[in-house]
């Protein structure tokens, strides 16, 4: 075993590029759920964006664009969410798994033209004066562009929802509808709006794998990235800052083991694998026993004026 | 302005109109998803809901596949359906039945290669206790510190997954596997194999179990004073607390009743049709367990109905794939199709649509 | 029993219904995918093959498959639709299909099996074939032998099965003959397919000073993360060419300096003219490179010449049989000798293998 070879600085950077993708997708969700809604389909949402993305930066030869459309593409699968649980009143937990599925089927169609195709790279955005500094310069300062974006948009939910008259109505409506309806606020738009922001976010995600992560596209490619986003808002307590911590958390413990395992470290695999999961439980825990609720207290329930 | 408006009682027409619509919608919208793949819509269709059950060269062995198929599914979604009347959101059963599946192969394969007949009840009892536990822990967390059981169920399923990975290739591994992972198979042991009980029908004992769910929890829910208590809770809690329930009692029977089927639905899966523990036994039945439960309105008839019209789709799927060459994605999107159709046309059963301004504010 | 004599019949009226046009009608291949055919790595060359089937026989076959069919119950019921739908031979490619395999085969005694990677043959119409990768991993494991400036060499393995230790041990092995002073480096991804990961593994590994990489994993992921070493880093095709990395944007050469090729093509071919022409048997096949199905994909020119006319030539003495990956002096990882000077692994050890080389240092997961 050799742990000198790993190498902390490289280490870090390589876990800010692994958890951006889960971050994007996250950040998005938590905002859905701030609002009160439960949405399942990330997974979907964001392999519907890695595809679209790709098509769209094959076709254009412009990563950035196809970023865009990731966005968009995604944003627009989720309205099929909104309109079916917000006008239409169904189930969130069965409309969301339902997503997942349109969205893992409706990828690999769109995808058929482009495996084994490569995509526009996306160039290193090396900060002028801080990428030179030492240590920190490679650690934080020298990545692509969509990291700085990942984290900008962190702090950009954060003073949202802290800041903003538009933010305290979003937290209004998640935390009781029937309130929030009662102060003549329009609970169903803001909940759509939301809805689309995470399905842009979730989005996003997706085309950091098929763009910058992997880059390729090959169907499954999310491998289930869209299901740990969705733990990570739980670690996170519904707080921007944590979400942070938590994708890096949860990416970095796989890079961790990774980079444990070419030191030449015997690795409990499995275990480390968990840890993340079982420690989103203790935090759940410990946060309710605080007496604290967690969740947005309308998290999942449907709204209808009338009710 | 087009409104919804709240019907005062779920309306009897739109409770068997509504699917019977979707389907329809479904079928037309799918229908023009195939002819722009390049099949013949009408043929894609037929393949899909008619051939499974009717057509002569397959139907004598899939429509035993059907129960085999929805057995599982109809088993967890009464233990979903159950809970989540009362209002416990417990989406972890994938998790449970992991666990179930598990618990019951490691309890059957420590006395390999017994051939007693005590072993299948054994394995019966570990796979539901199994399921019962994993359950338990967001049960305990809810009544003791009021954390969320959505969550914590959905996490518990990412570490039965990890378990599974970890005793597949470890624990439970088979000692004759060259070394590959996956379990003994089931099926080369009759002690531990759980085999149709009449040949060529699809029977088998976790096919019974669901039937014997379905009509436990119709009467339970129905003509018990424990389903009434239960209704009660998840339509109006304070009134149930009036009445002398127990909300923690409550949450302790939804939870467990649900770990303890999800558990027989993944030991009977592996143990029969699955044969064995392998790193990716689990197939999703766990979550699509909760599409049957909500397709079947939470009510045991609609979720025994729901459950085999959702394996109809997978087999006829496959037979689609199969006959006429169509991707295997455009089944995937088709059944969420079928199921957002199904979800979106529910909204006529508790809704009516008023053209016009609502009359009284 | 009573089970099996009415699937029987009812498969035996099939075949009697089929009989009266067995002049005109074409022979069905049908193929059981275990990922999609676009994950460009092991289904797809399989599915290549089946392509390939339809190329040299034209109208008189037909090809049937179905994608992304879990192992476990669902491949018993995809395997006996099959049977019903009037195929007359089924390949089956993936390990996990071994029990169901057999068990569908002993419903259906007059359609031919086949499948891939397993061990299993219960009855007389199951055959199995296998390709001896060990002999490309060979080859790559020279390559990266002579072109590592930092003497460490990465492999991204991905259960510890059999067919992997042989991958790991055929490659270390034949780049320590290349360059002595070569260390190996292993992570173990747990996984066939999950590109983030992959890409994650290969990070680690390049930040820790592996300058020369192969996966048994089936994405592109390790490659494009090598890419970003600009041309200070290498790796291989796996399971299919990845041709796209050959040439980076610019022209020069990129991280895919060779490949190791799955080409299921002519067993496919070979077997389904077989059963066409009466000469089918069954078989236990493990085939290589002389039978062209492992196959070395173009070599870069960031491979220098020489390097390129060795690996050729070790390319063409496993191809002619002069050659075996596995030849002595071989010791175990713990220093007992395993192969003794000039002797060669016989495939049983090969395939039940559960131990590394001497040389290679950390233990196999358990």
């Amino acid at each position: 075993m050799d742990l000198g070879a790993i190498n902390p600085i490289l280490l870090i950077a390589s876990i800010m590029v692994s958890a951006t993708p889960i971050l994007l997708a996250a950040i998005g969700e938590m905002v859905v759920e701030k609002s009160g809604v439960l949405n399942l389909g990330v997974e979907g949402m964001m392999i519907t964006g890695a595809v679209v993305a790709f098509a769209v930066a094959v076709n254009t030869g412009s990563p950035l664009l196809g970023f865009a459309a990731g966005a968009v593409g995604a944003a627009a699968l989720s309205l099929s969410f909104g309109i079916l649980t917000q006008l239409l009143m169904s189930n969130q937990v069965a409309t969301g798994l339902g997503l997942t599925l349109v969205g893992l089927g409706l990828s690999s169609l769109i995808g058929k033209p482009y495996e084994g195709v490569k995509a526009p790279s996306l160039p290193r955005l090396d900060i002028p004066v801080l990428s030179d500094l030492p240590v920190v310069g490679r650690m934080l300062f020298s990545h692509d562009i969509m990291v700085y974006l990942s984290l900008l948009l962190v702090v950009a939910v954060w003073a949202f929802l802290k800041f903003t008259r538009a933010g305290l109505i979003l937290r209004a409506v998640g935390e009781s509808h029937d309130s929030a309806h009662a102060l003549g606020y329009k609970v169903v738009r803001v909940r759509l709006l939301a809805i689309l922001f995470g399905g842009a976010c979730a989005g996003l995600g997706g085309a950091y794998l098929s763009l910058v992560r992997v880059p390729q596209w090959t169907e499954g490619i999310t491998a289930g990235a869209g299901w740990i986003a969705l733990a990570i808002v739980v670690f996170a307590s519904w707080r921007a800052g944590r979400v942070a911590v938590g994708a890096y958390l949860f990416g970095g413990i796989t890079v961790l083991q990774l980079n444990l395992q070419a030191a030449g470290a015997q690795v409990p695999v499995a275990l480390l694998s968990a840890s993340p999961y079982v420690i989103t439980i203790l935090v759940l825990v410990i946060i309710s026993a605080r007496g604290m609720h967690g969740a947005p207290a309308s998290l999942g329930r449907s709204f209808h004026a009338s009710n | 302005m087009i409104k919804l408006e709240k019907r005062p009682q779920p309306s009897r027409l739109w409770t068997y109109l509504a699917p019977l619509l979707a389907v329809v919608l479904t079928m037309i919208v799918g229908g023009i998803l195939f002819s722009i793949l390049g099949a013949n819509p009408v043929e894609a269709i037929r393949t899909i809901f008619w051939d499974p059950l009717f057509n002569p060269q397959f139907a004598g062995y899939s429509r035993p596949q059907l129960l085999v198929k929805a057995g599982p599914l109809i088993l967890i979604a009464i233990g979903l359906s159950i809970g989540f009347r009362a209002g416990i959101w417990n989406i972890g059963a994938e998790g449970q039945y992991i666990m179930g599946a598990i618990c019951g192969a490691a309890a059957g394969l420590a006395l390999y290669p017994s051939e007693s007949v005590l072993i299948f009840p054994l394995m019966i009892v570990a796979g539901a206790l199994g399921g019962w536990a994993w359950a338990m822990i967001p049960a305990v967390l809810k009544t003791r510190f009021g954390t969320n059981e959505i969550l914590v169920s959905l996490m518990l399923v990412y570490v039965a997954e990890n378990i599974l990975a970890s005793v597949s290739s470890g624990l439970l591994r088979n000692p004759d596997g060259m070394g590959f992972p996956g379990s003994r198979n089931f099926k080369q042991w009759e002690a531990g194999h759980n085999a149709e009980l009449i040949a060529n029908t699809g029977m088998h004992w976790g096919v019974v179990f669901a039937f014997i769910a379905v009509i436990g929890a119709y009467v339970m829910l129905t003509r018990h004073i424990t389903g009434f208590h239960i209704r009660l809770t998840g339509e109006a809690p304070k009134a149930a607390r009036f009445a002398g329930v127990n909300p923690a009692r409550i949450v302790f029977l939804c939870l467990g009743l649900a770990g303890a089927l999800a558990g027989l639905a993944g030991l009977f899966e592996v143990s029969g049709p699955a044969g064995q523990i392998t790193i990716d036994f689990n197939s999703g039945y766990g979550f699509t367990a909760i599409i049957v439960a909500f397709l079947g309105r939470l009510h045991p008839v609609g979720i025994l109905l729901a459950g085999l019209l959702m394996a109809l789709t997978y087999i006829g799927g496959e037979l689609a794939q199969l006959m006429l060459g169509v991707p295997g994605a455009s089944i995937q999107l088709f059944q969420g199709m079928l199921l957002f159709f199904l979800l979106g046309v529910d909204v006529f059963t508790n809704y009516r649509i008023r053209i016009g301004t609502r009359e009284v504010a | 029993m009573k089970r099996r004599t009415l699937l029987a019949s009812v498969a035996l009226a099939a075949s009697l219904g089929t009989a009266a046009f067995a002049q005109d009608d074409p022979t069905k291949a049908c193929f059981v995918y275990v990922g999609p055919i676009g994950d460009g790595g092991w289904t797809y060359q399989h599915h290549q093959g089946a392509l390939a089937v339809k190329e040299a026989y034209g109208d008189k076959v037909e090809i049937a498959y179905q994608e992304s069919v879990p192992e476990g119950a669902d491949a018993e019921r995809v395997l006996t639709q099959m049977a019903l739908s009037g195929c007359d031979i089924i390949f089956t490619t993936s390990f996990g299909y071994m029990d169901a395999t057999n068990a569908v085969a002993a419903k259906f005694p007059d359609i031919k099996f086949e499948h891939a990677t397993g061990y299993k043959r219960e009855h007389p119409n199951v055959s199995t074939y296998n390709a001896r990768f060990y002999e490309g991993r060979a080859v790559v494991g020279h390559i990266a032998g002579k072109m590592t400036k930092t003497n460490k060499i990465g492999y991204i393995a991905s259960f510890p099965i059999p067919e992997v230790i042989m991958g790991i041990n055929s490659y270390f092995h034949h780049a320590k003959m290349a360059n002595p002073d070569v260390e190996l480096v292993v992570t173990w991804a747990y996984t066939w397919f999950d590109p983030a990961k992959e890409a994650d593994a290969a990070r680690a590994m390049l930040d820790q000073g592996v300058d020369v990489i192969t996966a048994h994993t089936d994405s592109t992921a390790p490659l494009a993360e090598i890419a970003k070493e600009n041309g200070n880093a290498w790796g291989f095709g796996q399971a299919s060419d990845m041709a796209a990395f050959t040439t980076n944007d610019d022209g020069t050469p990129g991280p895919r300096i060779t490949s190791i090729i799955d080409e299921w093509s002519p067993y496919y071919v070979k077997r389904v003219g077989a059963l066409m022409d009466g000469t089918y048997e069954q078989v236990d096949s493990w085939a290589g490179m002389p039978e062209g199905e492992v196959v070395i994909g173009p070599m870069n020119d960031a491979i220098p010449e020489d390097v390129k006319a060795e690996a050729q030539a070790m390319i063409d003495a496993i191809t002619s049989g002069e050659y075996h990956p596995f030849t002595g002096p071989i010791n175990k990882q713990d220093g007992s000798a395993w192969l003794a000077e000039g002797e060669t692994a016989d495939d049983g050890t090969l395939l039940g293998m559960d131990f590394y080389i001497e040389g290679i240092t950390g233990e196999i997961p358990q």
